[in-house]
């Protein structure tokens, strides 16, 4: 801030209080005494030329000296630092400083251990649960089985990975799942077909004859086995959902799955290590683990 | 109307029509507000896309402060500058103007707001073209309220004026430059502010919306129908100049205290905090002086309940001005803000206060804007008192237990540094509070479908001649 609108600041709000007090004080005592009217009468209405209630008075000049002091002692007059030297980011960095002192050791205990192990440790599952209720239980649920589009961490299927490792990665770096849409390549029956013979992987019920089936086949080996695999379970490395399991995350229903092809789809898992740093990463992960470890 | 009647009596048409009206939006906007308030305890009542909490809660918002208050807002300062000024109203056809204009402005907003159309300002949702007409109506109401002043017989201005006329000036002041916007379709535009700034100007509109609509209006009417129907002088002149100018000047100050602990400058948050301190006693003049002038007139209560609802008007106004100062204070807002707390305190006043006075200056006004003695039953006033009373109460205390156990669940912290309490355990603790609230919502809005009813048979019976008598000058 400029000098200038500093002293704008000040003069401003100064000005506007001096004036209330001058006001206040002004008036203290009245000039026709208590119990008579002004004289004027507005429609019937008359009024009295009381003093101001003894305690109000008291009750305002308080507040004000209150304010005085305490734009004295903190920032507020402007560029006025105030004599206290607070600052809200100063307080900010001392609580967290003061967290790190108290609550680092039991991370710092944590961190020595793999993932694997925190994962058998009550204490750090009950820590590892509670940073995922309050962080990704927004999209995962707070059981944890996910909800359309989000997935369900407790089912063992995994699309990344299920090792200690790859979940790890999957938290702290974030995931982008990117299914491209087919529409337009493979056409409306392309798609139809294909619809029947992905489906007919899981075992769902279809009413697709073998014919519909071989074509799908066709389609399917020619555009969707690269990133799905040739037998249709997927590929952790690049995140290509297993096709054979029946686990769905946009849904298994003919409309679903026709939907998901012709249109595409995108999934975004955050990275989670500048959120909530890396001490909480490793504890969340484990907790993720001790999920699917039962 | 000739114009021989138009020197010789009241412009009581434009009065009228914003009494009524006043009744109407109000029913209008506590339904949705007990629809929404329902919609936090049966969430599937959420019919996407027009009825979704989202785009109704502005809507409830915008139809009780400006359809209801306004209203009220319109009607009673129309009458009071009038009857106070002995003289008629500066235009017919611009108070008509701003009738029909501030009615195109409600239906707009019923029509825009369920649509999705919103600036996503708080309490400035209207999108740019009702904005204008809003900006529109606001000055010609200014003209008509000033020119009347102008007109006045008596050489003083009477203190209800006072408030109205700040008030009629603050508004236009807040909503112009909160709205300043660059369109860039019919139904959208983006502020010309933009991070912290925005925010700022948001709440130094949001917070004088509340302060000069809410507070400044409402203490006109107060200072008018209070000494009117208790039949006493008002308490204190020396009083109402010391808290008329300390609230208006220093009302301006306090909207920081809705940015606690957020990106605005820590001075700026500091200023806000003591102005809205020093804001205690200047509120509180305007109760004492609403309190004070029924002394020798307190026997009435017993019998008069239009006095009921404004003597509990001025306890509620005077509780929410004390809280509103304590929640300002950073170490208090640290737990109050974002919860349901903030909810309790606005209806505190909302309902407590604004709508509280609004019924019982409107409960004085129709009999006399019809030419009747009183009410066709003031039995059911007083039915009517107590559903609103025991309906705040509920609502208010509910709140209060809602948003000190969200705020004590937040920040509860695990020995292992890690929070106690996720967000959706917060809801769930929640949930009896929020069947309380829409209860308590249910009796107030049970309360204004009464008044409906009581003034639809006092109009009803109403004797033209004698109703066109009325609006002659003594």
């Amino acid at each position: 801030m400029t000098s200038f609108w500093s002293w704008w600041i000040i003069l401003l709000t100064t000005t506007n209080v001096v004036l209330v007090t001058w006001l206040l004080f002004a008036n203290r005592t009245t000039t026709l005494g208590g119990g008579q009217t002004t004289g004027h009468i507005y429609d019937g209405i008359e009024e009295y030329d009381n003093p101001l209630p003894g305690w109000w008075f008291q009750m305002f000049v308080v507040t004000i000296v209150f304010a005085v002091g305490y734009v004295a002692y903190y920032p507020g007059m402007g560029n006025f630092k105030g004599f206290g030297g607070w600052t809200s980011l100063g307080e900010y960095q001392e609580e967290m400083a003061e967290a790190e002192t108290k609550y680092g050791p039991i991370y710092a205990k944590f961190n020595t251990m793999s993932v694997e192990d925190v994962a058998k440790d009550e204490q750090a599952v009950q820590m590892g649960q509670r940073i995922f209720s309050n962080n990704c239980s927004l999209c995962h649920g707070s059981d944890a089985r996910g909800s359309f589009g989000f997935p369900n961490l407790t089912d063992g299927s995994w699309l990344y990975g299920g090792t200690a490792d790859a979940i790890k990665t999957s938290v702290s770096e974030g995931r982008k799942g990117q299914m491209p849409a087919w529409g337009a390549v493979i056409g409306e029956q392309g798609v139809t077909d294909v619809t029947a013979y992905v489906r007919s992987l899981s075992g769902l019920e279809t009413d697709a004859d073998a014919n519909q089936l071989a074509s799908g086949k066709k389609v399917y080996d020619a555009t969707c086995s690269a990133c799905h695999g040739t037998d249709g379970t997927g590929n952790q490395a690049l995140g290509a959902p297993n096709l054979a399991d029946n686990s769905w995350l946009y849904g298994s229903s003919p409309a679903r799955v026709a939907y998901t092809i012709r249109t595409g789809r995108n999934g975004v898992m955050p990275a989670w290590k500048d959120i909530i740093g890396e001490d909480r990463v490793h504890l969340v992960s484990a907790y993720i683990y001790s999920l699917s470890d039962k | 109307m000739s114009t021989v009647t138009n020197t010789s009596s009241y412009n009581y048409k434009v009065v009228r029509q914003f009494a009524i009206m006043t009744v109407v939006w109000g029913i209008v906007g506590m339904v949705v507000g007990v629809f929404i308030a329902s919609q936090l305890v049966f969430p599937d009542l959420n019919f996407e896309p027009w009825l979704t909490f989202g785009r109704l809660r502005p809507l409830h918002t915008n139809a009780v402060i400006f359809a209801f208050g306004g209203s009220a807002l319109f009607a009673t300062s129309y009458y009071v500058v009038q009857k106070t000024c002995q003289t008629r109203l500066f235009s017919d056809s611009l108070a008509a103007f701003t009738f029909w204009g501030w009615q195109l402005v409600i239906v707009a907003a019923a029509i825009t707001l369920p649509l999705g159309f919103t600036t996503s300002k708080e309490y400035a949702e209207l999108e740019w073209p009702i904005g204008i007409l809003i900006a529109i109506v606001w000055v010609t109401y200014g003209i008509v309220f000033f020119g009347t002043i102008m007109k006045r017989k008596g050489k003083h201005i009477y203190v209800a004026n006072w408030f109205y006329g700040a008030f009629i000036i603050t508004v236009a002041v807040l909503h112009i430059v909160n709205n300043i916007a660059i369109p860039v379709t019919m139904w959208k535009s983006y502020s010309v502010y933009a991070g912290a700034q925005d925010a700022m100007i948001q709440w130094w509109y949001g917070h004088n919306a509340v302060g000069f609509f809410l507070t400044a209006g409402f203490l006109g009417m107060m200072y008018y129908f209070v000494p009117k129907q208790a039949g006493r002088p008002v308490y204190s002149y020396r009083l109402s100049i010391v808290h008329f100018w300390a609230l208006i000047s220093i009302y301006i100050w306090a909207g920081p205290h809705h940015l606690h602990y957020t990106a605005l400058p820590d001075w700026v948050q500091s200023l806000g905090m003591v102005m809205s301190l020093i804001l205690l006693a200047p509120s509180w003049g305007g109760m004492i002086n609403g309190m004070m002038t029924l002394s020798g007139a307190w026997h009435k209560l017993r019998t008069d309940p239009i006095l009921r609802f404004l003597v509990v008007s001025l306890s509620f106004y005077g509780m929410s001005t004390f809280e509103g100062p304590m929640m300002a204070i950073k170490t208090v807002n640290a737990l109050s803000h974002f919860t349901d707390w903030t909810i309790g305190h606005v209806h505190a006043g909302a309902l407590g206060w604004v709508a509280m006075v609004s019924i019982g200056c409107i409960y004085h006004l129709i009999p006399k804007l019809w030419g009747k003695e009183q009410m066709a039953s003031v039995s059911l006033i007083n039915t009517h008192f107590w559903l609103a009373t025991i309906g705040t109460v509920l609502y208010i205390a509910s709140m209060w237990v809602n948003g000190i156990t969200q705020g004590l669940m937040w920040r509860a912290v695990n020995n292992d540094g890690t929070l106690t309490y996720s967000f959706i355990e917060s809801v769930q603790a929640s949930e009896f509070g929020y069947i309380v609230r829409a209860i308590g919502g249910f009796l107030f809005l049970l309360g204004m479908v009464l008044m409906a009813y009581n003034t639809w048979v006092t109009v009803r019976s109403a004797d033209p001649v004698k109703a066109n008598a009325a609006a002659q000058m003594a």
